[in-house]
This record gives C-alpha cells, structure tokens and sequence, in this order.
C-alpha cells in the first residue's frame, strides 16, 4: 500500500466505516449499471428501434389512409415503445451516476465533520436511495398505474421518487458534514493520506482519466459545431418528406408508399447517427471522470502492483475502445454487428477491470479484519 | 487546502446546486408542457395530413422543430452543468497533483470554473436568441475548458516525470 499507514487505514477503512460502504457500494453500482447497460444494447435497443420504425411506417399507411383515428393510435403505441427506452436508459445512467457519486462521497468523508455513526447511516441512506431509484424507474413500464393510489403516477413513480428524496437527504447530510468541516469542526476527523498516493496506477488512472474527459469533450464540441445544425434541419426535412409522400400517396390508386416508407427509413438512420454521437461523446467522458475517481481508491486496492496495473490498463483500454467503435458503427453501417460487439468487448474489459478492483478492495477490508499485514 | 483546491471544489459545489436547481424548476414548470407541445404537434401534424391539411401540417411540423431545438438545449444545459460540477470537484481533489506552482494552478482552475459556466450559458441563450453572440459566448466556454484540460493533462504527467 502507497502513501498510508495501516493505522490511519484502518481508522478509515475497517468493516463498519462509511469510506468502505461508498467504495465498495460505488464500484458495485457502476459495475451493476454497466452490464444492466450492455444488456440493454444488445437485448432491447435495436428491437425496440425497429418496433418504433414499424410505428411510423403504420402512421404514414394511416395518413394515406385518410385515417387520423389510426394516426393517433400508432403514436400512442411509439409513446409506449419510448417510454420503454426510456425508462430502461434513465435506470442505466442513473445506476452509473449514483456509483459515481458514492466514490466521489467516499473521496470527501475525511471531510465530513460527523461521528463515525452518523456517516455511516448517511452512506446508508445514500446506498438504499440510489439502489431504490434506479430499480423503480426500470419497473415504471412494467407496473403502470396498477394499485395506485393516485391517478397519475404509479408506484414505481413514487418509490423512484422517495429513492431520489433518500439521496437528496444523504447528500445534504454531507454537505452539512463539509460545512461543520469548514467551519472548524475538523479535530474529530483523521488526517487523510490516501489523496498523497503517487503510485503508478494512480497517476496511469489520473492522466488517462483526464485525457479522456478532454477527448469527449472535444469529440462533443465537434458534434455541436459540425453536425449538431444539420441534424437538426435534416429531421425536420425528413419529417416533411415523409409526410408529403404519405399525403402524395393519398391521391394515387394503388396507395404506392415505397418513397414514404424510404424516408421512414431515412428518418431511423438520422436518428441512429445521432444517438452514437451522443453516447460516443457521454461515455468517454463519464470513463474519464470515472478513471479519476478510481485514482483514488488505489490505496484501498489490496493486490500486487502487477495485478493493479493490468486492471488499470484493461479500464483505461476498454474506456477508448468502447466510445472509439461506437462512434465507427454509425460511420460503417454494414459491419454494425462486427463493430458493435467490438464496442461492448469495450465495456465488458472496463466491466472485468471494475470487478478485479471491487475484489482488491474487499481482500483490503478482509485484511484489516484478520489483522494480517502481508501483501499478497 | 491550496487555493486553487478551495476554488474548484466550492465552484463545483455551486454549480452543482445551480445545475440540479435549474432541472428542478425544468422539471416542475417546463418539461411536462414541453413534452407535451412536442408529442401533440407532431402528431397533429400527421393527423393534419391524414385530413388533407398539408399548409396546417407543416406548421404543426414547425412546431414541433421549434419546441425540440430548446428541450434540447435545455436538457443538455442541465447535464452540462452538473457534468462540469462533477469535474470540478474531482479535479479540485485531485489538484495537488498537478506539477505546476499554485498561482499556475489557480490561473488553471480560473479557466475550468469560468468555462464551466459560460459554456452550458452560451447554449440555453440560444433558446432566447439564435444568432451569433449566444453561440460566441458557448463557443468561448468550451475552448476556456478545452485548454484547461489539456494544461490539467501537462501538469499530471509532469508530476509523473518530477
């Protein structure tokens, strides 16, 4: 171990601490909502883009139809389909994003000027809220508005809400914590050493971590100066033409709607595009701010230097590869398949790497119950 | 704690309650409108179509571009500026790290807050105006941030070298 002593450690990091519960809460989340995520690509994203192409292809039928009754019940059948998408992607992001906040609040405990107990059951609050919001938001399309007691929100609705109510206290609890801390209240609270670790993979995490937020943010900047106006003006033409052709196809004998059916199509890849743009540029940067947080949860890593190296370089490995083939799937659409599953090989390397860390972090705590002090 | 730490971990802080603010006064007064303006013009303007009303259905198409450019910026304001309060805190912990003097550090930690604001600013002003100024000021955030990452990149490797 870098940079720390086993007294201090142990202080900070034995079985009942709030540091530990964040840590190893945090890793779990982000591992749990990444492989929820890669689940989610392969099983469900594609399906559900070609039940919404079909929706449109029946709306603009029913527009040729002369049929408004049809049109509307086709769009509430694609309001159906996206709330699905939604909520599936809602509960991945939110999933990551708590994982990510549980390290970052792990990061600040030397800070927090609260008894040990009372950060502990704030990091308590702070794990059952962001494990309840996420849960509830997937079950959203599936529960409905069965049994509630309200007319429009459902109970999954109010148990994601009480779950985001849980976090919201958690986190103004540490904010309270910091602000005793500012104001003096520090002598209670151990010097934190684990922020002066210089190890390799600490600096590796450090470097790669924030040459990758810089590289999402310029591939983001790209997309906004470049592509992001013509987007925009191509969904709206598309859009256009597809109505037009529908309406076109209204006064035609045999109701031809191979061009209107074209643009349906148009309009998906548009939309396609669009999307790997966007999660191309959101996941480099989320691995970046992510490689950061871990930086500093190297000292509780309890492996050898070797394996901590491999680990560090099989995240930071998979965290260019899957931003770098998600971004190509939209520039070579016939290998789609091919690139795709090389982007997910991506997320399953910063997957495994997460995994191997969560396992050194708990061999850590393992260490500090039996009192052994040998490195494995 | 270094000055430049102070800076970006409470700017980030702030921003931070300032991003989760606005999607909270989005989220109560604006978006559930919004989505429903956007829904309903799009399929109206199918539906209009459907009746054999192309000029109607175009303007419920115009509509709906309309709403769809501010939801959005809107929305990519909000996970902007938390994004951005989420680095500046994991940066402003990090920073001691940098291999720099402190006031090269605080210069540094100048630009990320400063672009970290005016960035997500730039881009919701679009929504209240499409020329070029709104478009300036965001343009200027994110090269404030653009080089601030990259000096932020230098400092970690120098330490490394040190």
């Amino acid at each position: 171990m870098t940079g720390m002593t086993t007294g201090e450690s142990a202080i900070q990091f034995e079985a009942t601490s709030p540091r530990r519960l964040l840590i190893i809460g945090g890793i779990a989340l982000t591992v749990a909502g990444m492989i929820f995520g890669d689940f989610f690509a392969v099983f469900v994203l594609h399906q559900d883009a070609n039940r919404i192409s079909e929706g449109l292809i029946a709306v603009t039928d029913a527009v040729a139809a002369k049929d408004p009754v049809g049109v509307i019940s086709n769009f509430t059948n694609i309001g159906g389909l996206l709330e699905n998408r939604g909520t599936k992607v809602d509960a991945h992001v939110h999933v990551i994003d708590f994982g990510y906040l549980a390290l970052l609040l792990a990061l600040i405990q030397p800070y927090v000027a609260f008894a040990k107990r009372a950060r502990r059951q704030l990091a308590v609050v702070f794990i059952v809220g962001a494990t309840m919001l996420p849960v509830s938001v997937f079950l959203i399309h599936y529960v409905g508005l069965a049994h509630s007691p309200l007319t429009t929100i459902g109970w999954a609705s109010i148990l994601a809400d009480l779950g985001g109510l849980l976090v919201v206290i958690a986190c103004l609890g540490e904010l309270a914590g910091l602000w005793r801390y500012i104001r003096g209240a520090s002598d209670a609270i151990p010097a934190d050493s684990s922020l002066k670790d210089r190890s390799w993979s600490c600096r590796a995490l450090l470097i790669g971590g924030t040459l990758l937020v810089l590289a999402g943010f310029l591939q983001g900047a790209r997309y906004a100066i470049a592509d992001l106006s013509r987007d925009e003006a191509n969904d709206r033409e598309v859009l256009e033409e597809m109505l037009d052709r529908s309406a076109i196809a209204q006064e035609l004998v045999g109701k031809d709607m191979e061009f209107a059916h074209k643009s349906v199509e148009t309009y998906g890849t548009l939309q396609a595009e669009k999307a790997v743009k966007i999660a191309a540029h959101s996941h480099t940067i989320e691995f970046g701010l992510l490689a950061i947080l871990l930086a500093f949860a190297q000292p509780f890593v309890f492996l050898s230097e070797k394996w901590r190296r491999r680990w560090v370089i099989i995240m930071l490995s998979g965290s260019v590869i899957l931003p770098v083939f998600v971004l190509l799937e939209g520039q070579y659409p016939k290998w789609v398949r091919f690139i795709g599953g090389i982007a997910d090989f991506g997320g399953l390397m910063v997957v495994v790497a997460l995994i191997g860390m969560l396992v050194g972090v708990i061999r850590y705590s393992g260490l500090l119950e039996t009192g052994e002090s040998a490195r494995a | 704690m270094s000055g430049s730490r102070k800076l970006l971990i409470i700017c980030g802080m702030l921003l931070a309650l300032w991003g989760m603010g606005f999607g909270l006064y989005y989220a109560l007064f604006v978006e559930h409108q919004v989505l429903d303006k956007l829904g309903g013009s799009l399929a109206t303007s199918f539906t209009e179509g459907a009746k054999g009303d192309l000029i109607a259905s175009h303007g419920s198409l115009q509509t709906y571009a309309d709403t769809q450019f501010d939801y959005v910026r809107s929305v990519d304001v909000h996970s902007h500026w938390i994004g951005f309060a989420m680095l500046l805190i994991v940066l402003g912990v990090a920073f001691d790290h940098l291999g720099f003097r402190e006031s090269r550090r605080l210069l540094l930690a100048w630009l990320l807050v400063v672009g970290s604001v005016t960035f997500p600013l730039g881009v919701i002003l679009q929504t209240l105006d499409r020329g070029i100024i709104p478009r300036a000021i965001a343009a200027l955030g994110a090269c404030l941030v653009i080089i601030a990452l990259a000096a932020t990149v230098l400092g970690f490797a120098r330490t490394e070298r040190n």
